[in-house]
């Protein structure tokens, strides 16, 4: 069996907790994900998928239960070492693109690799590059955001969740916003990106038909995990 | 994209340039207030020279006089009073005692720059029918003439002071008819008399001074006093003029004399002065913490407005402290910027006021002091303002939870 890279133990999410606007969001979820896994979480609206993404993207603290990243437990991490985490390990893909908009499509890639520093400017560059024509938009990647389609926008969101080579890309509904053709388009990007490298992908939609051709489909039902 | 500059760097500077009429509008907004301090701060330091330089120039800082001769009661045998009643003395014309003395110790003080003992006492003027009381002034003109400017007073003639040279006033000359190069006769109480030769003509801007102001070497006038080796005064000038009352307590306290400030002696003046001080920070003060509070409110609305950029660099890694760092930045570059262009406005004023604003005799209202300290500090005290008004919208910032960021 291929190595896990993402570990959920009976991971809980009350907000507010002890208050009269107490809610439990997620119950006991267990998930396991190994390298290269591309897996879809469906679910209805309200269900806790986007909550438990965030608790997966580091961006939100589970109330109890433990996650681990490639092997390495975040339960006690400080708030420094868990951005760190997030920076090197995990990439990040919204419904809306979220592009900066003072930036171009190429600034915008270069941004997650000149954050912590590791990165020379003319390196982060180059990549930068080779991931804007990875995603098919060598022609556009001086443009602003406001000058391009809402596919280019995600594409170029995509290309700047892979900028640090992460182990895990976290795709929350990011066909949600867009045209059939250009949801298509995406997420076959996203297949491809897939098969060729070991990133794995967490892919969150209301879309069956695109659910059915990730590697396996998980459920969320009420804030747990139902199949 | 700058390659040489940290990551904080680019993404304020980008801020700033993609909100571009914010960022002007708050630029122009600093630009007035500093114009304002500038402006003000030059123009009252000017006045204020200008003043202080009228006062100063015609007067010692520190003048030291003997003491005051007092009358004792007569007393017969221990403790028995024969007249209780005391009048106060005539207070005759004397020497400060071992003047010499406390001029070398005076000369050894490193806050005293000129030393310039004096002789002065009240005389008669007299040439044919015509004769005016006047103050007879003998100096030392090397030591004197860097305590009181007089040659800056002269119209006509030279300012020297040889053994049967004098210095008058135009009003006396006028009085007597005189003019330069004419003989004056100068008697005075103890019946001191001399034949002086007018070598100069003296506009001190006062009438009165110029009726009565006359300037001999300090030997002619020991001798027409009758203090022959004697000083009445000991004129100084200091190198800090503010610290004039504390140097002049310190001779005092160590000597059996008299030491008047300038302070003292126009607390008037010096009370303006002060106050002038007191108002014009009061000013800067204000105006101060109204472009910090300018600054502030245009970041406090931009991390609002960029709360979802915040959340999304939150995301990609950047710590809690980056983002904080590039709202200070933010902060820094407003009031760096607004500093350059208000140093500017605040110079061009200036000018135009200096060349504009005239006395009414046409002469310059203040002289134009631009000092190039003033436009740094300025710029400091602006780009640190900026910085410290930053601190709470990006403390703001820093806080702010990324996923209720993202979710906007």
């Amino acid at each position: 069996m291929a190595d896990p890279i993402l570990t959920l133990n009976k991971i809980n999410k009350v907000y507010n907790p002890g208050e009269a606007s107490e809610v439990a969001v997620l119950h006991d979820v267990d998930l396991k994900m190994t390298k290269g896994e591309f897996v879809a979480i469906m679910g209805p609206s309200g269900s806790g998928k986007s909550t438990l993404l965030n608790i997966i993207g580091l961006l939100d603290r589970p109330t109890s239960g433990s996650l681990s990243i490639n092997g390495q437990d975040t339960s006690g991490l400080e708030d420094a070492e868990l951005t760190h985490l997030r920076g090197h390990k995990i990439g990040f893909v919204f419904q809306y693109h979220y592009l900066i908009s003072a930036f171009t499509a190429l600034e915008n890639v270069m941004m997650p690799m000149l954050v912590d520093h590791g990165f020379q400017t003319e390196k982060a560059e180059q990549r930068a590059k080779e991931l804007i024509d990875r995603v098919g938009l060598s022609h556009v990647a001086h443009h602003r955001s406001n000058d391009m389609s809402g596919g280019q926008q995600q594409r170029v969101a995509i290309a700047r969740g892979l900028a640090m080579n992460p182990d895990i890309l976290l795709a929350d509904e990011p066909t949600g916003n867009l045209d059939t053709e250009s949801a298509k388009s995406v997420f076959n990007l996203l297949r491809e990106v897939n098969r060729t490298s070991e990133t794995s992908i967490l892919f969150i939609t209301h879309n069956h038909d695109l659910g059915r051709q990730c590697d396996r489909i998980i459920q969320v039902v009420d804030g747990r995990i139902v199949s | 994209m700058k390659r040489w500059l940290p990551f904080e760097w680019i993404v304020a500077i980008r801020f700033l340039l993609e909100g571009k009429l914010q960022s002007i509008f708050i630029i122009v907004g600093i630009s007035i207030g500093v114009g304002v301090i500038v402006f003000m701060s030059a123009m009252l330091t000017g006045l204020q020279a200008n003043f202080i330089k009228r006062v100063l120039t015609s007067q010692a800082h520190i003048q030291i006089l003997p003491p005051d001769q007092l009358a004792r009661p007569q007393r017969h045998g221990v403790q028995e009073i024969e007249d209780p009643i005391i009048q106060r003395p005539s207070q005759r014309l004397v020497s400060v005692d071992q003047w010499q003395k406390i001029r070398r110790q005076l000369e050894a003080m490193p806050e005293i720059s000129v030393v310039a003992p004096t002789a002065a006492g009240s005389a008669l003027a007299k040439r044919g029918d015509a004769s005016r009381a006047i103050t007879l002034n003998g100096v030392e003109p090397e030591t004197y003439f860097l305590v009181v400017h007089v040659p800056d007073y002269l119209v006509q003639g030279q300012a020297r002071l040889l053994s049967d040279d004098i210095l008058i006033g135009v009003e006396l000359a006028k009085d007597l008819g005189a003019n330069v190069g004419d003989k004056l006769n100068v008697t005075t109480s103890n019946g001191g008399a001399r034949t002086l030769t007018i070598i100069g003509l003296l506009d001190f801007g006062n009438k009165g001074a110029n009726s009565r102001s006359t300037f001999v070497s300090l030997r002619t006038a020991q001798s027409l006093l009758g203090m022959l080796g004697g000083v009445a005064t000991i004129d100084l000038s200091l190198k800090d003029i503010y610290a004039a009352e504390d140097i002049a307590q310190n001779i005092q306290s160590a000597n059996d004399v008299i030491a008047d400030s300038w302070i003292k002696t126009n607390a008037q003046f010096f009370t303006a002065i002060r106050a002038q001080n007191l108002t014009n920070m009061l000013i800067r003060v204000f105006v101060g913490l109204s472009v910090a509070f300018g600054i502030a409110a245009v970041l406090v609305v931009s991390v609002i407005q960029r709360s979802r950029d915040i959340g999304i660099l939150r995301a990609m890694g950047t710590s809690r402290g980056q983002i904080m760092r590039l709202f200070l930045i933010q902060g820094g570059v407003l009031g760096f910027f607004g500093s350059l262009a208000g140093s500017a406005l605040g110079g061009f004023a200036l000018i135009y006021w200096h060349a504009a604003a005239r006395q009414a005799d046409g002469t310059e209202l203040f002289p134009l002091v631009i000092e190039f300290q003033l436009f740094v500090w300025t710029a400091v005290l602006a780009t640190f303002t900026g910085l410290m008004a930053a601190m709470a919208p990006a403390l703001r910032a820093a806080k702010l939870d990324p996923v209720v960021a993202i979710r906007g």
